[in-house]
C-alpha cells in the first residue's frame, strides 16, 4: 500500500469522526478511540495525601466538588489498584523513597499529576533543608497545577488536562504496550547524609575527589 | 433498644438523600446554573447536597479571591501603553518565598533608574499566592489574578511568567474586582490631582523667583 | 512582672541561692537555672508550687556568645501565666540533663532539639532524631547551618531587585537537584542505613516477651506513613502480640518542610502566610497565635482596634467549628463509616470556606491577620450571609450530627473504653486542647489564660471525665455549641471603626523574647520569638499542639487491638503539616 492517502478532518469534527484505513487497522489504531474513552473516563487515583493540597483533594472528592462526574471517585489505598498517583503537597527528602517506591508498584499505564507549587517546584518551601524542588527530579509527571493550594475546581481542570493527554495517546505508540522494551523500576533514592539517588552516584564520588 | 441509634442515623441520612432530590425539582424551570441559582444552593434554606457541574457552571469567584498575580498596564488615549510598575521593588521584599525578580531600568545617557522595569519575573512554582505584592504595592501596580485554570503539560518553560505574560489591561482589573478598582481609582484621582497642584504651585514659584531675580 | 511570677521568684531563690538567677536580658522575663541543679528545681517546681504541665522544650542558638540555651515553659493546669526557665550550654559541649522523668511532654520536644541543634539530653530513654533521619549531616536549626540553596542569611534577598536576574535554584547546584553532601564522602554505594534498626531496636526492648512456654514471636508492623488511616503522612511502628499492641513508636518528619529555619530567614511580616501553612485545616488560628506572639513585643504600636479583636474572634471560631466538623467526620471515616458522615460534614465546612474566601480571599491560606489589626473588613453581603449561617443554619446541622452518630451504637461500642487516658497522665503527657479536657482537666486557653478578647464572652469550657475516644468524639460536638455561642454574643456586638491603623511592610521589633499562645483547635499552640531588634526574628519556633499531643498515643494505644490504633489517632486529630513543621 504505497499510495496511502490523507483525509484533512476540520477541528470541530475531530472529536466525533474515527479515521482509519487499512494499515492502522492492522496495527490496531483503530481501538485507541474506544480503548481511550473507556480509560479516561475510569482513572482511578491512588488514596495518598502528602500535605495542605491533599485536603482539596477531598473537597474535590467531596458532594460539591464531585470527582465522581469525571470517574475518578474510587480512590484506591494501594499502588497496585491505581492508574493516578496525585502528589498533593509538599515532598520532603525524607518521603521521596517511598514516593518513588508507590510509583514503581504501580501498574502501568500510570499518570502522575503534581499538584500545587509544592510538587510541582518546590513551593515557598523550596530552600529548605528537607525539600525536594518539585516531584519530577524523581519521577516523571504528566500535569502541573499551579495555585497554592489549587482550588477544588482547578484540580478539576487539571483533571481534564490529563484526559486530554489520554486521548492523545495511542496504543501502539506508547511504550508500556512494547513487549520488546520492558520498562525498568525507577532506582529508589537512600537517605544517607543528604537523600541520594543511585544515578548520581558517580557524580557524588567526582565530587568528593575533586 | 438495640439498633434504634442505628436506625436513627439512617433516617437522617434517608431525609438528606430526598432532600437533595426535591431540592433539584424546586430548580426546575428555573436558573440553577448561573450565578443565582448557585448562590441560592450555597445558602442556609437548602437541605439538600448539590453539586457544582465543572466545567459547564464554575462557582462564582468572589472579588477578593487571589491566585496568581499579574502586572497592570494603563491605555492612553493615544493607544500607548503605560505600565503602571515603577520598579521600586517593594513586592519583591515582601514576596515571603522571594519569588519576583525585577530588573530596573537605567537610563544609558544619565545612567539613573527609569520608573520601569525591563524585566519582572514571577515563578509561580514559588508563589504561595498571599497576596503581599498586591496589598503593599503604593502605585496599585501588581494585582493578584482570579483565573484558576493553569494546569499545564510543562513546568520549565511554562512556569516562570515574564512581563509579557504577566501584563494585563487595567480594565480586565476593573471587570474582576470592580468595588476594589472604585476605591483605588478614587485615591489615585486624588493623588493625581495634588501632584498636579504641587506641580503648578511648584512653577508657579519658579515663576515668582524669576520675576523677583529680573526685577532685581 | 506579674505579682504570681515575683512569688515565684522568691520561693525560687530562698531555695535555691546562686542558682536561679532573673534573666538580665533585655526584654527577657524568664529565670537562668544552673544546668547541674536542672532537674532539682523542676521538681521543687512541680511538686512545690504547682506548675505541672512543661508545655515548651525548644532550644536557641546564640552564635556569639557561643551558647546554646534550653528554654521550658511551664504551667499550672488550674490556669495563670507562664514561668520560663532557661538553661545554657557551651556550643561545644551541649549536655542538658532530661527532664522526661519528671514531664513526659519532654518526651518529643528534647528529641527534637537533639535533632535540629545538636543538643544532647542525659537521661532520656530515647533520644533519636525525630524529624530528620539518622544519619543526616548537621544540625539544621544552628545559626551557621547553610542548606543547598542557600542565598543569604536573611531575606528580603538580594539578588531579587534592583537587578533581578531569574534563575531556578537547581540550575545552580552541580546535582541539579536540593542536595549537598559533606567533604570527602565518595562511598555512597557503602552507605549503611541506621535510622531503622535504631527503631526497631528500641521496639524489641519495649515488647519483649515476659513469660510463657508456647514459642510465640512478636510481629512489627509499620502503618504508613502511606496509609488511609494515618492522615496523612505519619508512620507508627507497632509491635502486636496476636492482634494486641504491645509496643508502639509513632515515626515522623516525613512532611518536615523547615518552618522554623525559613521562618528565622523570614521577616516578621513574611512568616504570617506561612503560618497558615501549619495546621492547614485551621489556619486563621495560626496567624492569631503568631500575630499576639509579635504584638506582645510591639507594646504599644502593636495595638488593636476593636472591631478587628471581633473579627478575628469571629474569625477564629469559625475556624474552631469547621476544623471540629472535619475531625469528627473523619474520625468516622477511620471507624468505617465511610465518607457519609464526613461528606456531611465537609458539606457544612464549605459555606464556611465561601465567608473565608470572600472575605479573606483563598479558602485555606487565609494570610489574613496582620500586626495591629486584619488585612481587610468584611465585603459588604458577608456578614449577613454570615449571620444566617451562625444563627440558623449551623445550630441546626450540628443537632443533626449529634442525633445521627452520638447514639448510633456501632460508634459507641468502637469507642467507649478505648484508650482511656487519666487526667494526670494527661496532664504529665503535656497534651492540650479536646484531648487534655476529654480527661476530665478543664483547661481552656481562653479561660486560663485569656487572650483578644476572649474575657469578655459567656462561655463554658467543655469538658468530659472518661478520657476515651467516645469522650474525645463528644467533646468536639460540644465545643462547636460553644464557639457557636461565641460567635453569636461576637456577631451581635461587633463595632463599627477601623480594623488596621498602620500597615507597614518594613516592621522592626524590638528586642526581647515573647511567647504567644492561643488555644487552636487541637491544643495549646504557641509561639516562641526571640527578637534582636531587627527585621527578622532571630528564633522563631512553633510549639505546635499535635505534634505534644501524640506523646499520649503510646500510651494510650499500648493494650489495644491493632485496629482501636486507627481510632486513636483518629480521636486525637492530628494534622501532619504542624505536627512535622
Amino acid at each position: 500500500m504505497t499510495d496511502e492517502k490523507t483525509i484533512e478532518v476540520p477541528d470541530e469534527m475531530r472529536a466525533q469522526v474515527a479515521l482509519t484505513n487499512m494499515a492502522d487497522l492492522v496495527k490496531g489504531n483503530l481501538l485507541d478511540k474506544p480503548y481511550n474513552w473507556g480509560r479516561r473516563n475510569s482513572i482511578w487515583p491512588m488514596m495518598f495525601g502528602l500535605a495542605c493540597c491533599a485536603i482539596e483533594m477531598i473537597a474535590t472528592a467531596a458532594s460539591r466538588y464531585d470527582m465522581a462526574r469525571f470517574g475518578m471517585e474510587v480512590m484506591r489505598p494501594s499502588p497496585r489498584q491505581s492508574d493516578m498517583l496525585i502528589v498533593s503537597g509538599t515532598v520532603t527528602k525524607k518521603m521521596v523513597p517511598q514516593i518513588v517506591r508507590l510509583y514503581n508498584q504501580m501498574p502501568e499505564p500510570k499518570y502522575v499529576v503534581a499538584m500545587g507549587a509544592c510538587a510541582s517546584g518546590g513551593g515557598p518551601f523550596k530552600e529548605g533543608y528537607n525539600v525536594v524542588a518539585g516531584i519530577d527530579k524523581y519521577i516523571p509527571v504528566d500535569v502541573y497545577i499551579s495555585g497554592c493550594p489549587p482550588t477544588p475546581q482547578a484540580l478539576l481542570n487539571g483533571f481534564m488536562k490529563l484526559q486530554e493527554k489520554i486521548d492523545s495517546q495511542s496504543i501502539n505508540r506508547e511504550r508500556w504496550y512494547d513487549k520488546e522494551d520492558p520498562i525498568e523500576a525507577l532506582p529508589v533514592p537512600v537517605l544517607g547524609p543528604d537523600i541520594m539517588d543511585p544515578r548520581d552516584y558517580a557524580m557524588i564520588t567526582k565530587q568528593a575527589k575533586a | 433498644m438495640y439498633g434504634k441509634g442505628i436506625f436513627k442515623g439512617m433516617w437522617v441520612t434517608l431525609k438528606h438523600f430526598v432532600a437533595t432530590f426535591t431540592d433539584d425539582f424546586r430548580m426546575i424551570g428555573r436558573k440553577y446554573n448561573k450565578a443565582e441559582g448557585i448562590e441560592y444552593r450555597m445558602s442556609k434554606d437548602v437541605k439538600g447536597i448539590f453539586s457544582i457541574q465543572y466545567p459547564e457552571e464554575k462557582m462564582p469567584v468572589p472579588e477578593e479571591f487571589r491566585f496568581i498575580p499579574f502586572l497592570l498596564y494603563d491605555t492612553n488615549e493615544d493607544g500607548t501603553e503605560q505600565i503602571r510598575c515603577t520598579s521600586c521593588g517593594i513586592c519583591a521584599k515582601v514576596c515571603p518565598p522571594q519569588c519576583i525578580w525585577i530588573e530596573q531600568t537605567t537610563n544609558p545617557d544619565t545612567g539613573r533608574p527609569v520608573p520601569e522595569p525591563v524585566e519582572f519575573f514571577v515563578d509561580i512554582d514559588i508563589c504561595m499566592n498571599c497576596g503581599y505584592c498586591a496589598e503593599y504595592c503604593p502605585f496599585d501596580a501588581i494585582k493578584m489574578d482570579h483565573d484558576y485554570e493553569m494546569a499545564s503539560f510543562d513546568r520549565i518553560d511554562a512556569h516562570i511568567f515574564n512581563k509579557e505574560k504577566l501584563l494585563k489591561p487595567a480594565e480586565y482589573y476593573a471587570e474582576i474586582r470592580p468595588l476594589n478598582w472604585e476605591r483605588e481609582e478614587i485615591i489615585r484621582k486624588e493623588k493625581a490631582e495634588k501632584k498636579k497642584a504641587a506641580e503648578a504651585a511648584k512653577a508657579a514659584r519658579a515663576a515668582a523667583k524669576a520675576e523677583a531675580a529680573g526685577a532685581e | 512582672m506579674t505579682e504570681e511570677l515575683v512569688v515565684t521568684l522568691s520561693a525560687l531563690e530562698t531555695r535555691f541561692p546562686d542558682v536561679v538567677k532573673k534573666d538580665e536580658r533585655k526584654g527577657y522575663e524568664g529565670f537562668l537555672v544552673d544546668t547541674k541543679n536542672l532537674v532539682e528545681v523542676a521538681t521543687v517546681i512541680r511538686d512545690e508550687l504547682g506548675y505541672d504541665y512543661l508545655s515548651s522544650v525548644t532550644g536557641v542558638d546564640y552564635l556569639e556568645e557561643e551558647l546554646l540555651e534550653v528554654v521550658y515553659h511551664f504551667y499550672r493546669s488550674t490556669g495563670g501565666k507562664s514561668l520560663v526557665l532557661s538553661v545554657q550550654v557551651p556550643r561545644k559541649k551541649a549536655v542538658v540533663p532530661s527532664l522526661y522523668d519528671l514531664f513526659i511532654s519532654a518526651d518529643f520536644q528534647e528529641r527534637e532539639a537533639w535533632d535540629l541543634y545538636g543538643i544532647k539530653f542525659e537521661g532520656h530513654p530515647d533520644l533519636r532524631r525525630i524529624l530528620m533521619w539518622e544519619g543526616f549531616e548537621g544540625f539544621p536549626m544552628r545559626k551557621d547551618y547553610q542548606e543547598a540553596f542557600f542565598v543569604e542569611d536573611q531575606k528580603p534577598f538580594a539578588n531579587r531587585w534592583p537587578e533581578g536576574k531569574v534563575f531556578r535554584s537547581e540550575d545552580e547546584n552541580q546535582f541539579g537537584k536540593n542536595v549537598q553532601y559533606p567533604k570527602g564522602f565518595d562511598k555512597p554505594k557503602k552507605w549503611d542505613p541506621e535510622e531503622e534498626d535504631l527503631l526497631y531496636a528500641g521496639l524489641q526492648e519495649l515488647g519483649k516477651k515476659d513469660s510463657g512456654d508456647l514459642a510465640t514471636d512478636h510481629v512489627v508492623v509499620n502503618m504508613g506513613p502511606q496509609h488511609p488511616s494515618t492522615h496523612g503522612v505519619f508512620r507508627m511502628a507497632v509491635v502486636l502480640d496476636g492482634e494486641r499492641i504491645v509496643a508502639l513508636k509513632p515515626v515522623m518528619g516525613y512532611l518536615h518542610r523547615n518552618h522554623e529555619k525559613i521562618g528565622e530567614r523570614n521577616t516578621y511580616l513574611h512568616n504570617i502566610p506561612f503560618t497558615d501553612r501549619l495546621d492547614y485545616l485551621s489556619s486563621m488560628v495560626n496567624n492569631h497565635g503568631y500575630v499576639l506572639a509579635v504584638e506582645k513585643l510591639l507594646g504599644k504600636k502593636g495595638a488593636v482596634p476593636e472591631r478587628a479583636e471581633y473579627i478575628r474572634v469571629i474569625m477564629s471560631e469559625l475556624t474552631r467549628v469547621s476544623n471540629h466538623l472535619w475531625a469528627i467526620g473523619f474520625l468516622l471515616n477511620d471507624l468505617g463509616a465511610f465518607f457519609t458522615p464526613s461528606l456531611y460534614a465537609i458539606e457544612e465546612r464549605e459555606l464556611i470556606l465561601d465567608i473565608f474566601e470572600a472575605t479573606t480571599g483563598a479558602r485555606m491560606m487565609n494570610n489574613y491577620f496582620r500586626f495591629g489589626g486584619v488585612a481587610r473588613d468584611f465585603p459588604p453581603g458577608v456578614l449577613e450571609k454570615l449571620n444566617s449561617i451562625v444563627f440558623e443554619r449551623l445550630p441546626r446541622k450540628v443537632d443533626e450530627l449529634d442525633v445521627y452518630l452520638t447514639d448510633n451504637e456501632v460508634v459507641a461500642s468502637r469507642t467507649k473504653g478505648v484508650g482511656v487516658l487519666s487526667p494526670e497522665e494527661a496532664i504529665a503527657h503535656g497534651v492540650g486542647g479536646p484531648v487534655l479536657r476529654a480527661s476530665g482537666v478543664p483547661y481552656d486557653v481562653r479561660r486560663a489564660d485569656p487572650y483578644s478578647i476572649y474575657d469578655r464572652f459567656d462561655f463554658d469550657v467543655a469538658v468530659r471525665y472518661h478520657g476515651d475516644c467516645y469522650d474525645r468524639y463528644i467533646i468536639r460536638i460540644d465545643e462547636i455549641r460553644q464557639s457557636l455561642r461565641i460567635l453569636q454574643q461576637a456577631l451581635k456586638d461587633i463595632p463599627e471603626g477601623p480594623v488596621l491603623l498602620k500597615n507597614p511592610y518594613n516592621i522592626r521589633v524590638p528586642e526581647g523574647e515573647s511567647y504567644g499562645r492561643v488555644e487552636a483547635p487541637k491544643g495549646e499552640l504557641g509561639f516562641y520569638i526571640v527578637s534582636d531588634g531587627t527585621a527578622n526574628p532571630y528564633r522563631y519556633h512553633v510549639r505546635a499542639p499535635s505534634f505534644v499531643n501524640l506523646t499520649a498515643l503510646e500510651k494510650m494505644c499500648v493494650g489495644q487491638l491493632v485496629a482501636d490504633a486507627v481510632v486513636v489517632l483518629g480521636s486525637i486529630d492530628i494534622v501532619l503539616g504542624e505536627v512535622d513543621r
